[in-house]
């Protein structure tokens, strides 16, 4: 079939499967994301090596970064006890975490006394089971085989949206920047706005080409303007939030004590879905408890602060099982361990498991900045996702070996996380770990640890090296960091006589931090002169 | 094994080195909940901080005509045709709204979605407001309506009183204790709708309502 418009209205789409250009020539109920599978990326040098290539996204990335980066640090600055605030939410996520199992059965316990449904899965494969199971239970003959979904990390991680197409669901994202990157056949670049690397040009044609193709077509005179674009993503997925029947969530938070459950947002589409559906199933990763209803004092004020860099995010939802006439009558909780008891099980490691996916250690990352979250090959980038991916994985494949290299061990990222997570020292931790699983596979072909250990060493141990490096310029910085990791040709200038013969010494100016911190100053000084 | 406890056992073994089963004596938390923040004017800060978000807000006395004229100026400013009223609200405000020839819209029976979308504005009461962070909480008791209501309409007047605000967030989830335990669903507001999914540069109204208008009492 194809994409003709014809009289079809366009509520009847999802009914279709399309075959258009960029769905390999399959047909789909979807936009189809890039052929292959995340974990299938190259090793992280060499999907830097490729994103590196793309000087429309640094430019992207380099923007969005400095911005948000200035507003994080003036708004957490506002409140005087920022730092007793992160303690408190690290200790309180330490308490969740070595006791986790008490934790889990009164979390359990208390969802099904307010009336929703929980289920369990050990992994991806067994959480989708359910969800489709679920989904398919609800759908009637004459309703449209879809659901709508809002943005959650977790449904990326075991790659949900895929699962229900396979089963002839169509699962719409209704978050703007996961629509841009479900409409441009794209993966997320970022956990918190994943198409970072998109500017408002691509936003426009991606619109333009596809959205007629799935619902309500973008308006013929579309401009670039981000209000414009706004609207056409309003108006396209009003028609899908109406006449939904299931909707899909993760949680930012479940609380323990009294089996509520949060969702934080901006737009209000997260609203849309946990209110106008008639089944809600929300999908939650097990790490994401909280004891008490009390709690969230602590961490509604981290979390916005450190992530989009707000007093407060637009729309917080808590809610507590279903409620007569009012949202959905029924509701599903599906618990997923999926490698995270794993990541418990490593007494240094479980830290990573107090993340609240702020990303704010993306947003300060020199490596994310130039690279963008695709060479990472996970839903995870930066460095949380150098620390959490391979212990989520387990080091089974080469990607996640390669992913603890992916930092420049620079601290940034420790400073900034608002519960207290030691990256760096997690980094390390990983590293030696991943050099541990080298050994123990004779037939790994790729020598690449070792080489890296030695260039980190070597590059970072002379911070100041690394500080000019960066510094010179966006396009060297970049070319360094592929120099560094040995899988990117030369480059020029004094470092490439450097990395190639060491025979001229370089001329250092400022540590690598002091760089840092005086750009981190400069940045912020122009971003407050923006300001209104 | 089913899931549930092949995961239970598998946290219980991940955890062997775990001696104290005390939560709160194996990690003590320090920190005092629902500690009030220090501020000259909460009320003046609350409202700074809800006009920093865009959103209008006017600053009435607390009597009902007060209020309602205000409510009356909010959907007038709007040119809101129709608005939807919860049924909890005070009767001086439905009068008052009838008088100035705006058509009030029930929500008994429900509306159907596409009612809502067709609305021209939802007025609704609030259950907190907390000055820091300029945040407006529901707990869409009688006087909030369900949550769809202060959803799908693309303009909503809010009406706090002044001693529903408070300094900051732990103050205010302390407030919102009672609304969890009988398991009202709660929604916080900050500003209207917004994204800043492209480029980061910040859009006002998406999904939700494009026009906040606060009304502050009292
Ligand atoms: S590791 Fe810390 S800074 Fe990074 S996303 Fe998680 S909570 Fe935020």
């Amino acid at each position: 079939m194809t994409n003709e418009t014809g009289e079809i209205r366009s509520t009847q789409r999802t009914q279709l499967n399309l075959v258009t250009k960029n769905n390999h020539g399959t047909a789909r109920l979807t936009p189809a994301p890039p052929q292959g599978e995340l974990v299938d990326s190259p090793l992280f040098p060499d999907a830097a090596k490729r994103e590196l290539a793309n000087p429309v996204q640094r430019k992207n990335l380099h923007h969005a970064m400095s911005t948000i980066r200035a507003k994080r640090t003036r708004v957490t600055a506002e409140l005087e006890n920022w730092e007793e605030l992160r303690s408190a939410g690290e200790a309180i996520k330490n308490r969740v975490g070595r006791h986790l199992d008490d934790y889990l059965v009164q979390l359990e316990e208390n969802l099904t006394k307010a009336g929703t449904t929980v289920h369990w899965a050990r992994d991806a494969k067994e959480a989708n089971e359910i969800i489709v199971g679920l989904v398919k239970g609800k759908l009637g003959p004459e309703d449209l085989p879809e659901v709508v979904k809002v943005k959650s990390m977790v449904t990326q991680e075991i790659d949900m949206n895929e699962a229900l197409e396979a089963n002839g669901v169509a699962a719409w994202e209704t978050d703007l920047a996961e629509l841009i990157v479900q409409m441009g056949h794209d993966r997320p670049s970022h956990i918190l706005v994943p198409a970072i690397h998109r500017n408002r040009s691509e936003v426009r044609e991606i619109f333009l080409e596809e959205m007629g193709n799935y619902g309500k077509a973008a308006p013929e005179d579309l401009d670039t303007e981000p209000k414009n674009l706004a609207a056409a993503s309003r108006a396209h997925l009003r028609e899908k939030f109406m006449r939904a029947h299931v909707a899909i969530s993760g949680a930012n938070f479940a609380v323990a004590e009294t089996g509520t459950l949060c969702v934080v947002e901006s737009e209000g589409n997260g609203r849309m879905c946990l209110t106008l559906a008639d089944t809600l199933i929300s999908v939650v990763g097990i790490e994401k408890i909280v004891p008490t209803f009390a709690d969230l004092e602590v961490f509604l004020q981290l979390l916005p602060r450190s992530s989009t860099a707000e007093r407060m995010n637009p729309y917080t939802s808590l809610w507590t099982g279903p409620r007569e006439g009012d949202g959905p009558q029924e509701m599903h909780v599906v618990l997923i361990d999926n490698g995270r008891t794993d990541v418990l099980a490593d007494e240094v490691g479980r830290e990573a498991l107090r993340c609240i996916r702020c990303s704010a250690c993306i947003n300060v990352c020199p490596v994310y900045e130039k690279v963008g979250g695709h060479a990472y090959g996970s839903v995870y980038p930066g460095p949380i996702g150098a620390v959490l991916t391979p212990q989520l994985r387990s080091m089974k494949n080469p990607v996640d070996r390669s992913l603890p290299f992916a930092s420049s061990l620079c601290g940034a990222c420790n400073d900034v996380c608002p519960v207290k997570i030691p990256l760096m020292e997690l980094l390390i931790h990983e590293r030696h770990k991943a050099v541990e699983a080298k050994k123990q596979r004779k037939s790994y072909n790729v020598h690449f640890e070792p080489i890296a250990m030695k260039a980190t060493s070597v590059m970072f141990g002379n911070g100041k090296l690394w500080g000019a490096a960066l510094g010179a310029e966006t396009k060297v910085g970049g070319k360094v960091l592929g120099r560094f990791f040995d899988h990117i040709g030369p480059i020029p200038g004094p470092l490439n006589r450097w990395t190639g013969a060491r025979d001229v010494p370089m001329v250092p100016t400022q540590s690598f931090r002091a760089w840092w911190d005086e750009r981190e100053k400069n940045n912020g000084n122009k971003a407050k002169g923006d300001q209104k | 094994m089913n899931a549930k406890d092949e995961i239970l056992q598998r946290v219980r073994k991940a955890l062997a080195d775990v001696k104290e089963t005390d939560p709160a004596l194996d990690v003590p938390v320090a920190w005092r909940y629902e500690q009030p923040t220090a501020m000259d004017d909460v009320i003046g800060r609350f409202v700074e901080r809800v006009e920093d978000y865009k959103a209008t807000v006017v600053r009435v006395g607390g009597s009902e005509a007060e209020i309602a004229q205000a409510v009356v100026d909010g959907l007038t400013s709007i040119e809101a045709k129709d608005a939807i009223l919860p049924v909890g609200l005070p009767a001086a405000w439905r009068s008052a709204v009838e008088a100035a020839g705006i058509t009030i819209l029930s929500d008994e029976p429900q509306l159907t979605n596409d009612q809502l979308n067709a609305a021209g504005a939802v007025v609704t009461a609030a259950r907190v407001g907390a000055a820091e962070s300029g945040t407006i909480m529901l707990d869409h008791a009688d006087d909030q309506g369900r949550r769809a209501l202060s959803l799908v309409p693309d303009a909503h007047i809010c009406v706090v009183r002044t001693d529903q605000v408070v300094s900051d967030i732990p103050e205010a989830v302390g407030r919102l204790q009672d609304s969890v335990k009988q398991q009202q669903p709660i929604t916080w507001i900050s500003g209207p709708s917004a994204t800043s999914d492209i480029e980061l540069s910040r859009v006002e109204g998406v999904h939700g309502p494009r026009t906040l208008y606060v009304v502050v009492a009292g």
